[in-house]
């Protein structure tokens, strides 16, 4: 898969001296759902401000489809559809004026066709003619996302998109979000609701204080930095884990009813075969057992906290 | 040139024209009619006439201007500053178009409103006063030159504004009082020597006085002058704009 944007060495210093984002190095492939995960205040909106073209770069630069986002403004931008975070709309025009405005804006000629799709596709058709204040949260974040979809972008940035959503719409969305990328659409999204992530990108990245850590697929990233662990429900409650166990990397929870055995799912051996029959010379029976994964979320936790 | 921009932000700001109606045009006629019947028919009617004009017939020219600067202003400045206050301005940074293209979207739709509410004026004004233009095409072109230049600062202001303090603020603590002295009720000739060489500093003068002149053949100032003046305000406001997208500011982190 090719590469449809290409970050070089990006920062932004505000005037305030504040660095937002420091030397940034990014490739995003043609036709992918790339998440771009961090804390509140980690560089994602900035990054994504300034490939949209809204703030200035301090040092680097952004090539979109081969062309760069300054000297070749008009084409690179003509590409993108952005959805903020915030639900920025103009009160008092209707749905339908504000979806054909941002097509016009960005170079498109009169569809009437196409937006009655889009906001078909988007459930607000019943409402195409209803003033923008009159719409529930929901129904403004589906208008941001139909106006980024007017002028048929190649490429679509999504800044928190289910921020404030009910679990009902954020479903309607990602299933949006999905038929999108059937189409080729190139899917950017921020967000800080990690199973969004997980759900959906094919890839993640994990920025933190301005510096982008982590570039992985989701499921290697996973693999790679997942913990597996086993968890035995004891016949008999122990009060402390016994001498023949000390070797295993273990945990007696705090009623001694189970034992936490946390190991490397990639290792050549795991372990469990030695800890079982450790067990059994010592004489500890288990009556149940269960196994349990680490989420993106328990990753992306441990690499954040790693950095600070 | 991205046309279809130019035309979105144009008949948007139109359609906003029209959404409020009453702000837009129906006050600025009411507030002049007003003024027609205070000055034109109550004091002027009990007024010498000034260079052979009834005192009704001599403050139209000043009133249309009166209107069409404060209008100009309001109109342009509100345009570009409630996306921002907002914050639907995002879209306007990111889309693929030029400043130069916002500039013609918003000023023009600014500059087509006040030409319209000068029209209208006008119009309103022929119902309480004879009027007869001289210099018709003069005229059409001081409305046309004079509203898209204090469009453009109404364009800067709407930029430049943090709040809707600052929005009036130059407006009715510059403009107004500067139209006020600028003639438009008054030749300038009658001031003393003094002051009519102070009023001079006042650009206003000039547009009232080149607008009079297409209408009456009467001027405070040499044409040629206030035609110059214009021009010049016009690049001195062109210079600011390009300025502001150069730096980005108050518009780009």
């Amino acid at each position: 898969m090719s590469d449809i944007i290409s970050i070089r060495d990006l920062s932004k210093t505000y005037s305030g001296g504040f660095q937002a984002l420091k030397h940034i190095n990014l490739d995003i492939r043609r036709g992918e759902i790339f998440a771009l995960l961090g804390p509140n205040g980690a560089g994602k909106t900035t990054l994504i401000s300034i490939v949209c073209g809204i703030v200035n770069p301090t040092t680097g630069s952004v090539t979109i489809d081969g062309g760069d986002i300054i000297r070749d403004y008009r084409r690179v931008r003509a590409m993108i559809g952005l959805v903020p975070q915030e639900l920025t709309t103009d009160a008092f025009e209707t749905v339908w004026g504000a979806v054909s405005f941002s097509r016009g804006l960005f170079g498109k000629p009169p569809n009437p066709a196409y937006i009655e799709k889009i906001l078909k596709a988007l459930s607000l058709w019943e409402k195409k003619d209803n003033r923008i204040m009159t719409l529930s949260g929901g129904m403004k974040r589906r208008l941001l996302i139909a106006k980024a979809l007017s002028h048929e972008p190649i490429i679509l940035f999504l800044d928190e998109p289910t921020a404030g959503v009910d679990v009902e719409l954020r479903q309607d969305m990602w299933q949006v979000v999905r038929d999108l990328r059937a189409t080729g659409v190139t899917i950017i999204l921020t967000t800080h609701y990690i199973e969004e992530a997980e759900e959906m990108a094919d890839r993640v990245g994990v920025i933190t204080g301005g510096e982008l850590i982590v570039v992985e697929e989701k499921a290697e990233l996973m693999r790679k930095l997942g913990k597996k662990q086993l968890i035995l429900r004891l016949s008999e409650p122990l009060s402390a884990i016994p001498a023949a166990l000390a070797r295993h990397e273990l945990e007696l929870a705090g009623d001694g009813q189970s034992l936490t055995f946390t190991y490397d799912t990639h290792a050549g051996r795991t372990g469990i075969t030695s800890l079982l029959e450790d067990m059994r010379s010592a004489g500890v029976g288990f009556a149940d057992l269960d196994t349990t994964q680490s989420s993106l979320e328990d990753i992306f936790v441990d690499l954040v906290r790693s950095k600070r | 040139m991205n046309l279809h921009a130019v035309k979105a932000i144009y008949f948007f700001e139109m359609s906003r024209a029209l959404r409020t109606v009453m702000q837009s045009i129906i006050s600025p006629v009411l507030s002049t009619s007003l003024y027609f019947v205070v000055f034109g028919a109550a004091i002027g009617s009990r007024m010498a006439q000034i260079d052979g004009v009834s005192y009704g017939a001599f403050i139209v020219p000043g009133l249309i201007m009166l209107q069409l600067l404060t209008q100009s202003i309001s109109n342009a400045a509100f345009g570009i500053y409630f996306p921002r206050f907002t914050g639907t301005i995002y879209e306007l940074l990111s889309a693929p178009i030029s400043p130069l293209e916002i500039v013609i979207g918003y000023v023009g739709a600014a500059a087509t409103k006040s030409i319209g509410v000068g029209l209208i004026i006008l119009g309103t004004a022929s119902l309480f006063v004879d009027l007869n233009i001289q210099h018709p095409f003069s005229m059409l072109a001081f409305l046309v030159l004079t509203a898209v230049t204090f469009s453009l600062l109404g364009f800067i202001i709407g930029i430049w504004a943090d709040g809707f303090e600052k929005l009036q603020a130059i407006p009715l603590l510059v403009v107004t009082p500067l139209t006020f002295l600028g003639g438009t009720f008054y030749s300038i000739n009658m001031l003393p020597p003094f002051w009519q060489k102070v009023t001079l500093f006042n650009p206003v003068v000039y547009l009232v006085s080149g607008f009079r002149w297409s209408f009456y053949g009467i001027s405070d100032v040499n044409i040629v002058a206030s035609l110059g003046m214009t021009f010049v305000f016009l690049l001195v406001c062109l210079g600011v704009i390009w300025r502001i997208f150069a730096t980005g500011y108050r518009l780009k982190a």
